[in-house]
């Protein structure tokens, strides 16, 4: 079979392993395609990348598929999201000087519970916070918004400003920001670099939150099928072998390359792990999953999860009566997945949403051939998104 | 007559961002600032309430400007990278020359041509410049480890240079690699050896 080259895009960052992995690992190999992966200096170069065709795939953060459909942000093409590529994996940290002033009011950074956090953060503000995230159209910017209209940050609390993570530690010292949320590795470099300490992980607010997707254009995906269903395999069959723990070694030293992360596998290996280094004292903290790629059908576009992201979207950016939320939805491409994964992956949910938030235990459900149990998926608060009637 | 257009350009090299600046005044009456990267940026080129924003397409803040085009951004008139209608050709043509432009809303193309073919053939001779400074770094950095790499083989095997030299460049033919890449290849394990 003659190898078919397929340029795609992707941010540094560890949750872009399904994609280096698919290459490194001969997965993509094995399905007669190679994957030219193109490191993006910011996700704008990603998107643009992708919608003039400088690229056939990209490493996406889940609500900017949603957010074009949603005519948001600056280019318009059509957009599918035809997997989820990680699911968690963001750190919620603060600057020293809030780490500082809340570990005076005698906080104890126990990592885990988001309600304990907002009230020892309102204690020691004086105004709003503000908060630097990679890009206006993230999971961390609706991790955010979630988290403080929940609890005693309160929507007023909060101003959120985009900051290239590269930059982030700069703006921590320069008391541009107060805090920040971020991808790995950036969490842990601004603790490395002695800029701030963790306080949470995304996954404290939602348990299960779909963070990149794998995208493509629309008219790719309806004119290369055969193309787009090797991709998809390929990237499914590198997260189901991330998913062991006897990869993580090898992941955090193929990561680490100079062509990929550029950094030590120590740092890599603390997402990879969920052994998370929190402050400049050197502590620990453990998450169980804190970035997964593949357990619970994490791959799966849920057009649930797309429909919470752009019922978000539409309450921030269009006042309550946002008028297509299931057109927006629908870039989650759940048929698609379907479609070219069907006779590949042992199992896939027999629906196509889901009750977001309403999963409390590892729960077995309705599949193709019976084998699936997705994984829980609260929201802290434990409220529960029904994309029938979202509110 | 229409008032002049004011665009910004986002450049942290003053040098550059001067050319740039030259460029476009030489080409049409235009009022331009220039702001280096900073994170407060959406906010800082709000207070110029441009017309148009030129940044590099490799800018790693190009994702701050992202926060212009949002109906509750800093802007009035949102901003929008210009991509369909009559200037689609010329999106096309300022990426392949590495620069994206914001436009505000509303702005005839027709208006917005002179500067942006001046940007983009600025910005296209400035890639190529940067290119093949680059390159020529490139090559200076290849043939310094390839002369270490000779040095080595002249003392460890006793040969001389264009033996050293012969044994580097046939090695690198069986292995199907770059002569600097066997090079470095040896430089390094002999640092890991010594």
């Amino acid at each position: 079979m003659r190898s078919v080259t397929i340029p795609v895009a992707y941010i540094p960052l560890v949750d872009a392993a399904p994609l280096i992995i698919a290459q490194e690992m001969g997965f993509a190999e094995a399905e007669g395609i190679a994957l030219d992966l193109i490191a993006a200096p910011s996700w704008s170069s990603v998107r643009d990348m992708l919608a003039f065709g400088r690229v056939d795939a990209a490493h996406m953060l889940s609500p900017v598929p949603v957010a074009m459909a949603m005519g948001l942000g600056g280019v318009a093409t059509q957009i599918s999201a035809v997997s989820v590529l990680s699911v968690n994996g963001n750190v919620i940290g603060v600057s020293r000087a809030v780490e500082d002033q809340l570990l005076a009011g005698g906080f104890d950074f126990d990592f885990a519970d988001p309600v304990r956090a907002a009230e020892a953060l309102s204690r020691v503000r004086d105004g709003p916070l503000t908060f630097g995230v990679p890009f206006p159209f993230s999971m961390h910017v609706e991790l955010l918004h979630y988290w403080a209209k929940a609890t005693a940050l309160g929507a007023d609390g909060m101003e959120i400003r985009t900051v290239p993570p590269p930059l982030m530690a700069d703006a921590l010292a320069a008391g541009d920001i107060d805090a920040f949320c971020v991808g790995e590795p950036w969490g842990s470099v601004a603790v490395d670099q002695g800029a701030g300490a963790l306080l949470l992980p995304g996954k404290a607010i939602w348990r299960f939150a779909p963070e990149k997707v794998l995208a493509v254009r629309t008219g790719w995906a309806e004119t290369e099928p055969d193309l787009l269903g090797r991709l998809m395999r390929a990237v499914w069959r590198a997260g189901r072998w991330l998913s062991s723990p006897e990869s993580r070694t090898t992941a955090g030293e193929i990561l680490s390359r100079r062509a990929y992360l550029d950094l030590s596998p120590d740092v890599i290996d603390r997402a990879l792990s969920g052994h998370l280094t929190v402050n400049g004292r050197g502590e620990q903290r453990r998450v169980e999953q804190f970035v997964e790629f593949h357990a619970g059908a994490a791959t799966f576009p849920w057009r649930s999860q797309a429909k919470w992201i752009a019922f978000q979207m539409g309450k921030a950016y269009g006042g309550n009566g946002w008028p297509d939320l299931d057109a927006a939805a629908s870039v989650f491409r759940s048929d698609l997945y379907r479609c070219h994964l069907g006779a590949a992956v042992p199992d896939i949910p027999g629906a196509s949403a889901k009750l977001e938030g309403a999963i409390r235990h590892v729960t077995p459900v309705a599949s193709a051939r019976g084998r699936l149990s997705l994984q829980p998926d609260m929201f802290f608060d434990g409220r529960i998104f029904d994309p029938d009637t979202p509110g | 007559m229409s008032r002049n257009l004011t665009v910004v350009i986002v450049e942290e090299d003053r040098d550059r961002a001067m050319e740039i600046v030259d460029a476009l005044q030489d080409a049409q009456e235009c009022d331009v600032f220039v702001i280096g990267n900073s994170s407060g940026l959406a906010r800082k080129i709000a207070t110029h309430a441009p017309d148009i924003v030129l940044i590099d397409i490799d800018n790693p803040t190009r994702d701050m400007m992202e926060e212009l085009t949002l109906a509750s951004g800093p802007l009035d008139r949102p901003v929008a990278m210009f991509v369909s209608g009559e200037a689609g050709g010329l999106a096309q043509a300022a990426i392949e020359a590495g620069v994206s432009a914001y436009v505000v809303d509303g702005l005839s193309p027709k208006r917005i041509m002179p500067i942006m073919d001046t940007a983009i053939a600025r910005f296209r001779m400035m890639r190529q410049m940067r290119n093949e400074l680059a390159e020529t770094r490139r090559a200076l950095e290849e043939r310094k480890v390839i002369d270490r790499a000779k040095g080595l083989l002249m003392k460890a095997k006793g040969l001389d240079e264009d033996a050293a030299y012969a044994l580097l460049r046939k090695t690198a033919m069986d292995q199907g690699r770059r002569v600097a890449d066997v090079a470095e290849a040896l430089v390094t394990a002999s640092g890991l050896l010594r």
